[in-house]
Formats: structure tokens, sequence, C-alpha cells
């Protein structure tokens, strides 16, 4: 209340009731008590159940033996590793099918976004085809069709469709994949570092040619390093440093090359199409959010058509891009959670088949919300770091 | 008097650009242009070809249109049926009530009901579940709805009555539903029996109901000065959209049980729609409370200026503004909802998506039929999220979303 009224006449004037403190403060405890006699009250229904049912609320289960197979794991795993291990082997698919998934969302995503931008009415047409689609059919339905009605249909081994650098059969997708000879050594490390350079030397001397003025050639200097480095690698190793790994047929199998199982496949192709429709009205937002003023003045100044978009559009897009880019990228990592759904294994269905084990249900299910929990705060703080810095510093 | 027979000359309205014109313009107007159509024009052609041959002559559509009923309804009894065409009846009235009184984008919605109700009657094939019965139920429909439009534009009929019928009619036909136990007339039908359209429907439309009212008490949870409500709301809202809903549908599916007293049941159908509804008003709240930010300072001081109190601040000057603000978010997160409603399958519900499932389960026969009975659903889900998204463009329209803010 206002400090400058006489405090008497004030408190006079008003009944305690009426007291926006007062009030306050009651609505305070009164909530407060709903609230925690409601979770006393749900925590000890839960006691009478974990008792009456012989329930673990421990997560020593973590060092048991899991007793389950997980199909294809990434990491080595067998049935008789601990449940913590199988959670791991789950996690480290989680992980792979969203970062993956991300990056080819966004890939394809800012390609849908810039053809329906384009002035070709054929390619435009095209694009709002591919979004509406996809935004207008629920995830596990696309899911259901490319898994279901397309992967499981794939031949059988001894009928693998074989195109060159890759052949498909029901076990999954065979690609050519360059790897590492014993040799590639110094080429590996060359371009490691090589990599490393150009990128610490192109932000150092961009933010010096910013600074300044001067041009520092920032463009070739970094080019020409991630050029040579590998270069001078390649020729310290003797022989080839890589060597294409080409799948071939052993007994009734295919070895060799970087194998998908129809199951990731079906996951990281669905989820990527899916979110890619979204980044694609993100990034479409965002350009066209762009003032036309700035880029006609950005012309009139002399920039080039190329330096218009890299220093006057996609700044200012990005911008506005960025934050709702970051919930889409959330989307796709708890999306991935459908992937119970097609027999894909990662954090939830691990988390699934350890539940249906007797007695472990909270302890498990606590652990697969904290670490969906700990992944979405994870992606968004990193994200949000990035997102301070590219937005404008207002003064 | 030259120099005004120039002006008309210029002034002339310019000639409506030919076909050729137009290809030119859209389809050739720089050398990269050109290559782009030339390379996807035959693709797009082949692709489009090719699909209207497959859906014709290959596809074998016998998984969807032998069953009919079990997409509409799952499993409820057939001799019980009556009850959801009573209740879709209904609805269907009171929507042509609505278009009578109000009219707008209720009259486009109406329309494309009864179209496609009048289009069933008279499908002109044989189908052994499209009955002479069936076809007067849907003709019957139709009238109803003429019926609902000629009593809402009558003078005495008021948008209180259609709003206050809006209000009863769920519960009637969830009611009429359920049914009661020992009943003669409504005999009890349990929701492990429901499925389909029916299930995927009142989902959506309970979690929409729902969903948006607890979504704004959260949002102002959120923006409140109490640090215990503050807090709650935060810890909520955060904690929700930090797992994806497969996690709450099963914590409501199997965790829910063992924090409630033993003796207590609650009907899996309504746990699959708590668990949708908290969801989803995690996200509406986050909507909403964009909203509330856009709404400026003035405008609650001018209320409370003259003389409104808190109350009556937020319900006739803060929520209507921010509401409106971000409805295109809003009706977004409903389509989502709408969408998100396929996980329930996941938890053993038969929605749309599991009656599909369980009708390719049910034959070896189907098994290879599976793209032609997904496809069928996915496009069910496409008509309706279009509907959704076009209502949404044309509600933003009428309110000059865009153009006020």
């Amino acid at each position: 209340m206002a400090a400058n009224q006489p405090s008497i006449q004030f408190k006079s004037s008003i009944p305690f009731y009426r007291d926006e403190r007062v009030i306050k403060a009651f609505a305070q405890v009164v909530s407060a008590v709903l609230i925690i006699g409601f979770v006393i009250w749900a925590i000890l229904n839960f006691l009478d159940a974990a008792e009456a049912r012989n329930m673990t609320l421990t997560f020593d289960f973590l060092e048991e033996a899991a007793g389950f197979p997980i199909s294809n794991p990434p990491i080595e795993y067998e049935p008789d590793m601990t449940f913590g291990r199988a959670f791991l082997v789950g996690l480290v698919n989680t992980l792979l099918v969203s970062v993956t998934g991300i990056v080819a969302a966004t890939i394809l995503g800012t390609l849908v976004a810039l053809a329906r931008l384009s002035s070709n009415w054929l390619l435009s047409k095209i694009a709002l085809a591919y979004i509406e689609f996809h935004r207008n059919i629920p995830l596990l339905v696309l899911l259901f069709i490319w898994y279901f009605s397309a992967f499981t249909q794939l031949p059988s081994v001894k009928e693998s469709i074989i195109w060159p650098g890759i052949i498909i059969n029901q076990r999954g997708f065979y690609l050519t994949w360059p790897r590492l000879t014993e040799t590639g050594q110094p080429f590996a490390i060359a371009s490691a570092i090589g990599i490393l350079l150009a990128i610490i030397l192109y932000s150092v001397l961009r933010r010096r040619r910013e600074i300044t003025g001067k041009d520092t050639y920032y463009g070739p200097i970094s080019l020409a390093i991630l050029i040579i480095l590998p270069l001078i690698g390649w020729l310290l190793s003797d022989g080839t440093p890589f060597q294409l790994d080409v799948p071939f047929l052993k007994g009734f199998n295919y070895k060799g090359g970087l194998r998908l199982t129809p199951e990731f496949t079906a996951m990281f192709l669905g989820l990527a199409m899916y979110t890619a429709a979204f980044i694609a009205e993100v990034v479409r937002a965002g350009i066209q959010a762009v003032d036309r003023g700035q880029i006609e003045a950005a012309r009139a100044v002399g920039l080039s058509t190329n330096q218009v978009l890299s220093l006057v559009i996609m700044p200012q897009a990005l911008r506005i891009i960025i934050p709702p880019m970051i919930s889409q990228y959330l989307n796709l990592t708890k999306n991935s959670s459908l992937a119970l759904a097609i027999g894909f294994q990662e954090v939830f269905s691990v988390g699934k088949i350890a539940i249906n084990q007797a007695g472990r249900a909270v302890p498990v299910f606590a652990l697969v919300m904290l670490t969906y929990l700990s992944l979405s705060l994870f992606t968004s703080f990193v994200l949000n770091i990035y997102n301070r810095r590219i937005q404008f510093v207002s003064r | 008097m030259t120099s005004q027979q120039a002006t008309q000359e210029v002034l002339r309205p310019p000639q409506p650009p030919g076909l050729i014109k137009w290809i030119r313009d859209n389809l050739f107007n720089s050398w990269f242009n050109s290559l782009l159509t030339v390379i996807f024009l035959p693709i797009v052609f082949f692709a489009v070809v090719n699909i209207i041959i497959w859906a014709f002559t290959v596809a074998d559509w016998r998984a969807v249109t032998q069953f009919p009923m079990l997409y509409a309804v799952g499993q409820y009894p057939r001799d019980e049926v009556w009850r959801v065409g009573i209740g879709l009846s209904a609805i269907v009235f009171l929507l042509g009530a609505s278009w009578g009184n109000w009219g707008g984008l209720l009259q486009s919605i109406s329309i494309a009901f009864g179209i496609a109700f009048a289009v069933f009657a008279i499908l002109p094939v044989q189908h052994d579940q499209l009955d002479l019965n069936m076809r007067l139920y849907l003709g019957g429909n139709v009238i109803l709805l003429l019926l609902g439009y000629l009593i809402g534009r009558m003078k005495a009929v008021k948008g209180g009555h259609i709003v206050i019928g809006w209000g009863i009619v769920p519960f009637l036909a969830v009611f009429l539903l359920t049914g009661r136990r020992g009943s003669e007339l409504l005999p009890d039908v349990a929701t492990t029996l429901w499925g389909g359209l029916l299930v995927t429907f009142l989902l959506s439309a309970g979690g929409i109901l729902l969903s948006f009212p607890i979504g704004v008490a959260l949002a102002l949870g959120r923006r409140s000065t109490l640090p215990v409500v503050k807090a709650f709301s935060t810890i909520f809202i955060e904690t929700i959209r930090g797992v994806p809903l497969i996690t709450i549908l099963f914590m409501f599916s199997i965790i829910l049980a063992l924090f409630l007293p033993a003796e207590s049941r609650i009907d899996r159908l309504v746990r699959a729609l708590m668990a949708v509804t908290f969801f989803s008003a995690a996200y509406s709240a986050e909507n909403v409370r964009g909203g509330l930010q856009a709404v400026p300072l003035g405008q609650i001081e001018a209320a409370k200026a003259v003389g409104m109190n808190g109350l009556q601040t937020m319900v006739f000057i803060v929520l209507p503004q921010a509401i409106r603000a971000v409805l295109p978010a809003i009706v977004g997160q409903f389509i989502a909802l709408f969408k998100d409603t396929t996980l329930v399958v996941i938890v053993g519900i038969n929605d749309l998506l599991g009656i599909g499932r369980s009708i390719i389960n049910s034959d070896p026969e189907f098994v290879q039929l599976q793209l032609e009975v997904y496809l069928f659903i996915a496009i069910v889900y496409w008509i309706f999220s279009y509907l959704m998204s076009l209502a949404s463009r044309r509600l933003e329209a009428a309110l000059g979303v865009s153009t006020k803010l």
C-alpha cells in the first residue's frame, strides 16, 4: 500500500479480510497446504502400495543383471550385463537418432524453406505439398508407414536391392563407407588439427576484420589450412590413408560397410522428415521477417548478392529463427521416444522393459524422466548461450 | 488535350497475363529456374501418375472398405451403436443452430459436414454396412443440420441458449455412451470396447476443452506474485515440457494407480485423457503467457482507474487481448493435441490408429495391406488437421490478429 498515506487512518479504514497483504499471505498458505497435503497423501498411498506389492524404491537394480537382449546395440552389450549398461545402450541410441536427426532435419528443412521461397512456382508448390503433408499427419502414423509398410516389406538377403554404394534388404541398409587404414593415423591427426586450426583462425581473423576494418583474408587463409594440412598428412602416411569399406555377401548375410538397421533408418527418416517440415516453416518465417528495405539498402551501398545474404539477411533472420528452432530440436529429441512403437530400443523402450520386470516401476520411471529432462535442459542451455550471442545487444 | 489522352492511355488497366506469360514468369524466369523446372516437372508428373495408377489398380483397399463401423466406433456393441448415433446427431443439430445464429466460420464447417453426410448417404456402392437404415440416418443428419440452422435463425433463440446447449450436450453424450450398470435401456458399455474415430474425437475434444482453462490458470499462476503458486506452476510446466508425452501417458496409465488409494480405480480412457490434457495444458500455458506479456501495462492501469477489481481486469481486459494475440499458437497446440492422441495406441487404447493396427493383425491376408490402411488413416488425420488450420487462419483474419498487432 502507498507509504505516504497516514498509516493510522489507513489501518482503521480497511478491515483485515480486505487487506491485500493478509489476502495474499492467506492465499499462499492455503495453496501451500493444498499442494503439500496432496503430495503427502500421494506418498502415503504409495508407501502402502509399495508394501503390499513388495516394490523396490532404490536404484540398486542398476547393478543387477538386466537379463533382456537388445537388438543391434551400438555399444557392447550382453543380456548378462547390468541394467545400468542396458540403460546406457538406450541412451546412446537416443542420442544417435536425435543428433543425426537434428542435423538432417536442419539441412532438409532449410532446403525446403528455400524451395518454398523460390520464385519458381513448381518448386514452391512442391515444398508447400511437402510441408502440408508432414505437418498435418501424426508422427506415429508416418513412422508406421515408414516402418511397417515400407521397411518390413524389404526383400530377403538373397534378393537384396543392390544400388551403387548401398545394399538394401530385410536386415538393414549397408552403406559403402570410408574407413581409416592402419597407416592412416597421420592423415586423421593432420585432418583433425587442420579443421580445428581453420575454425580458430577463421573466427579470430574475422573478429579482427570486424574490429579494425582491414581485410585479413580470413576466408582464403582458413580454407588453405583446411586443404593443406590433411594433404600433408596424406603424404606422410604411406599408401592410402583410408579405403572404402564395401559390404560383401558372406554366407547368409552381408558383412562390412556401415550397417543401418531398418528400425534406426525408419526412425531417422521419419523424425528428420517430419521435423524438417516444421523447421522449414521456422526458417521461412525468419527470412520473410527481414525487412525488404534492409535488402534494398544493402544493394544500394553496393554489396554483392552473396554479401547481402551472408551479412544482411542471415544475421537478422537467425535472431528470429533460433528460438523456435531450439524448441524444434527439443521436440525431435523427445519424439525419438516414439521409437518404442517400432522396436528401436532407446531410453524409453529399455525403461519400459525394465518396468515390466517386477517392482521397479517407480525408480525406472524416475530415471527415464530425469534423463529426458536433463537432455532437454542441456540442449536448451547450450543453444540458449548461442542464442544470446547472436541477439541484438540492446543499448 | 493531348496530355489528357496520354493519361488515359497510361491508366488503362493492364491486360490479364496470358498462360504463356504466366509460364515464362513463374517457371522459366531465369536459367536456374528453367533448369529446376526441367528437372522437377517430369519427376512430379511421373510421381503423380504412378500414385494415381497405384491407388486405383494395384492398391487393395479391402482392409479399409470392409470395416467402416470398426474405424468409426471400434468394438462398441453393434446393438448399442444408436447411442453414438444420437450423440452425433445432437452435436450436428447444435452445429446447425450455431451456424444459424453466428454464421461466419461455422457456416463453412456446417456445410462441409452436411456435404460429407449427404455424399455418404447417396454413395452409389453396394456395402453391407451402408444399408438403408444407415443411409436414412446420414440423410436425417443433413435434415437435422438444416433444422438446427432454421431454429438458430429464429429471433427467440439467443446465443446464450446455444452456448448452454454446447455446455450440456457433451455431458449427456458421455452419459449416453457409458450407460449405467444394470439398466435395461442403457446397459453400461466398458470403455475398453470404445474405439476408432469415436475415441480419437473424445480424447481430442475433451483434451482441448479441459486443457485450455488449465493452461490459462497455469499461465496466470506462473505470473503470480505469490511465490508458492508461481513456483508450483513453473515446476509443473517445465517438467511436463521437458519430457515426451509418452512418459506422461505411461505415468498416468501405470504409475498413477500406485499413488492413489488402493480401492480407487480410474478408467483407462479417463487416465489417457488426463495425460493428454495435462501435457497440452503445459504448452498452452506457455502460449498464453506469451500473450499475457504482450498486453501493455497501460491497459491494466486503465482498468484499475475505471474501478475494476483484479478479477474483472483479468477476465474483461487482459485475457481477451492476451488470447487474441496468441490465437494462432493456441490453435496450433490444439492441432498438435489432435495428432498426439495417436500415442494412446502405445498404452493399448484403440483409437483410429489402434483400430487400423488390430485390423491388420486380425487377418494374415491384411499384413500385405499395411500401406493402404495407414495411408487411409493418414488421410483422415490430414483432413481434420488441415481443416483446423484453415479455420485458424479464417479466425485470425476475422479477429484482425495480424493487422492490429
